[in-house]
């Protein structure tokens, strides 16, 4: 880490005094900028490989989709197929099941898992004593770092018919405790409570942030114009965290396709595959255990063109509604 | 007025204590679960406290090879990976916040980019394996080496800092990377740690990797073991016990499992939380 050559480094400022003067050509210049880059350059250069190991190449591999790819025969020797793949996806009866649980799942996720850590925000900036509010986040945030494995593990043994806790409570209510794991129609609701579980408390931070953000000047104008505290909540605090809610909506939205697989993958069995199987883990099913990779990549490239139109709409939607976007 | 107001004060404070319950109230049932002897729990008899407390259960976990293997490999993966992608997240943050660097925005474009699109899961998983990374010990570390949200967050970080102390190297004749390791680095500890400890929870929760990219049980980390143990018999109804031998129950194994696997985490976690707040907030000031 010592200064290898600090000569070329001398005078830093020195090249915008001689730009003017000498002619120099676009080229030269760039050098000259190249140059005195190389060093932020050479700390970028591992973050670079890595994304061109294993982001872009990958992306570069999609088009072993148009393939029929072949493990000994490598990426360019597989003959191409054209659609083939893709025409195979659509016209089988996987695919509007697929896209059915995909959406349906991902847009029940943003539904009902988006306002709780709202709610949570608005209601912890209610509390005037400190200690609870701490104790109320502090717990709250801690599902957050407990793995995905754990908290699904948890879910399918609360959820026994014989050992189960939930069993335990219908027991008492006097009710006859069921297999809910084993039924498609609990899919979703299972999936979606865990998820709200898991990470609305931690999703609570940003709007918590943006409630401290809020001038208290606002209210107390307000309150001086006789708005009660209702009337202060939907003029004040709901247009003051209005930026964050549109942000943190756009990415929801644009996760509800590419929803996380671990969960699903692992709360799913053979007996809810009619709703609980989605585009990511027909992939690894299709391509990973059967070793279909090119149908699998089909659907993998489907998949992310389809969340990029996702999150482009949500975008151009957050931009006209509200003027707040992404980009 | 005055009444209905502290009414609603009351509900808020009862509601929040309702979520901080449901939050806590399952590491309670497991943990007494785990402790209590096999009659109550075969007759689903616990709810808050154990029963017939003992600590079978957790010494049949103890004595399983399986959890200390992939324990021991879960610690590996953590000391060797966090500290490794810190330093290339740092390294990489720390150039794209200046902006006077050659092509700043068409790499700052290249990495958010992949935030969006990726090239899935199949095509990375043959990249992956045409490098030889399959069934190794770096397949837990390299491929999933930088998190773009970390990333991104340190970068934002980065910007913040004052530019005289940097102008301050450049006096002293030091190079950018002088600078990043002299001056910069030694004054974002806290930051360092916040994203540090993001990743270090990130691989020891890493299950994705170790599904797609081990066959070996030899290299398996704590999570595949754990899924196998907790999940394997979840479609049988009366599965025999899954760790060591069968004089204890299921349930009680399982619930130790999980505890004995989430407790470094839950340990540490209540010192860390102030750190990880902060990551979080410094990444929501600019998206």
């Amino acid at each position: 880490m010592e200064p290898v050559n600090p000569a070329i480094e001398v005078k830093p400022d020195a090249l915008p005094l001689r730009v003017p003067s000498v002619p120099s050509n676009k080229r030269s210049l760039f050098l000259k900028r190249l140059n005195r880059s190389k060093y932020l350059l050479i700390l970028f250069l591992p973050c670079f490989i890595y994304y061109v190991l294993f982001k872009y190449l990958p992306m570069f591999g999609l088009v072993i989709s148009f393939k029929d790819y072949n493990l000994f025969k490598g990426v360019w020797a597989s003959p191409w197929v054209g659609l083939k793949y893709y025409k195979m996806f659509f016209e089988s009866p996987d695919f509007l099941k697929l896209f059915r649980n995909t959406f349906l799942l991902g847009v029940s996720t943003v539904i009902f898992g988006f306002p709780v850590p709202v709610i949570l925000a608005l209601c912890l900036n209610e509390v005037k004593n400190l200690f609870f509010k701490r104790f109320v986040q502090t717990v709250s945030y801690v599902p957050h770092f407990i793995s995905n494995v754990v908290v699904i593990g948890m879910v399918v043994m609360f959820l026994s018919p014989t050992t189960g806790i939930v069993a335990h409570f219908v027991k008492l209510l006097g009710w006859q405790p069921v297999n809910l794991l084993v039924q498609p129609a609990w899919f979703r609701p299972i999936y979606v409570l865990a998820d709200i579980w898991q990470h609305a408390g931690w999703g609570s931070i940003i709007f918590l942030a943006a409630l401290t953000a809020i001038d208290p000047q606002l209210y107390e104008a307000a309150a001086i114009d006789g708005a009660t505290r209702w009337k202060q909540l939907w003029n004040v605090t709901i247009p003051g965290i209005m930026p964050a809610m549109v942000i943190m909506l756009i990415l929801n939205i644009g996760h509800i396709i590419d929803i996380g697989f671990e969960k699903v993958y692992l709360l799913m069995n053979p007996a809810t595959y009619d709703t609980g199987d989605i585009f990511s883990t027909f992939v690894y099913r299709m391509g990973l255990t059967l070793g279909n990779y090119s149908y699998g990549t089909a659907v993998d490239l489907f998949t992310g063109v389809v969340s990029l139109i996702f999150i482009y709409a949500a975008n151009y939607a957050g931009r006209k509604v509200s003027e707040t976007s992404l980009w | 007025m005055k009444r209905k107001w502290s009414l609603s004060r009351l509900l808020i404070g009862l509601f929040l204590l309702c979520i901080a319950v449901a939050t806590l109230y399952p590491f309670l049932y497991m943990i007494s679960v785990s402790l209590s002897s096999d009659v109550y729990v075969i007759k689903n008899e616990i709810s808050l406290l154990p029963k017939g407390l003992n600590f079978n259960a957790y010494s049949v976990v103890l004595h399983d090879d399986r959890i200390w293997t992939s324990y021991r490999n879960t610690i590996l993966y953590v000391v060797v990976g966090a500290p490794l992608s810190l330093l290339i997240t740092a390294a990489g943050a720390y150039a794209l916040s200046k902006k006077e660097m050659v092509f700043h925005k068409l790499l700052t474009l290249m990495i958010v980019f992949t935030m969006f699109f990726n090239g899935g899961m199949i095509p990375t998983f043959l990249i992956v394996k045409s490098f030889g990374l399959v069934d190794s010990f770096w397949s837990m570390i390299i491929p999933s080496a930088i998190s773009t949200w970390n990333l991104i967050i340190m970068r934002t970080f980065f910007l913040g800092l004052p530019k005289e102390l940097e102008e301050s190297g450049k006096l002293d004749g030091l190079t950018e990377i002088g600078i990043f390791a002299r001056i910069v680095l030694p004054l974002s500890a806290a930051s360092l740690a916040t994203i540090g400890l993001f990743y270090a929870v990130g691989i020891w929760n890493n299950f994705y990797s170790a599904l797609l990219y081990l066959r070996n049980d030899q290299l398996y980390p704590l999570q595949v073991v754990l899924r196998n143990i907790v999940m394997a018999s979840q479609m049988v109804l009366n599965g025999g016990s899954n760790v060591g031998d069968n004089q204890v129950l299921d349930e009680p194994l399982k619930y130790a499992t999980i505890i004995v696997s989430t407790v470094p985490i839950l340990l540490v976690y209540p010192f860390l939380q102030k750190y990880f707040v902060k990551g979080a907030l410094i990444g929501s000031v600019k998206g």
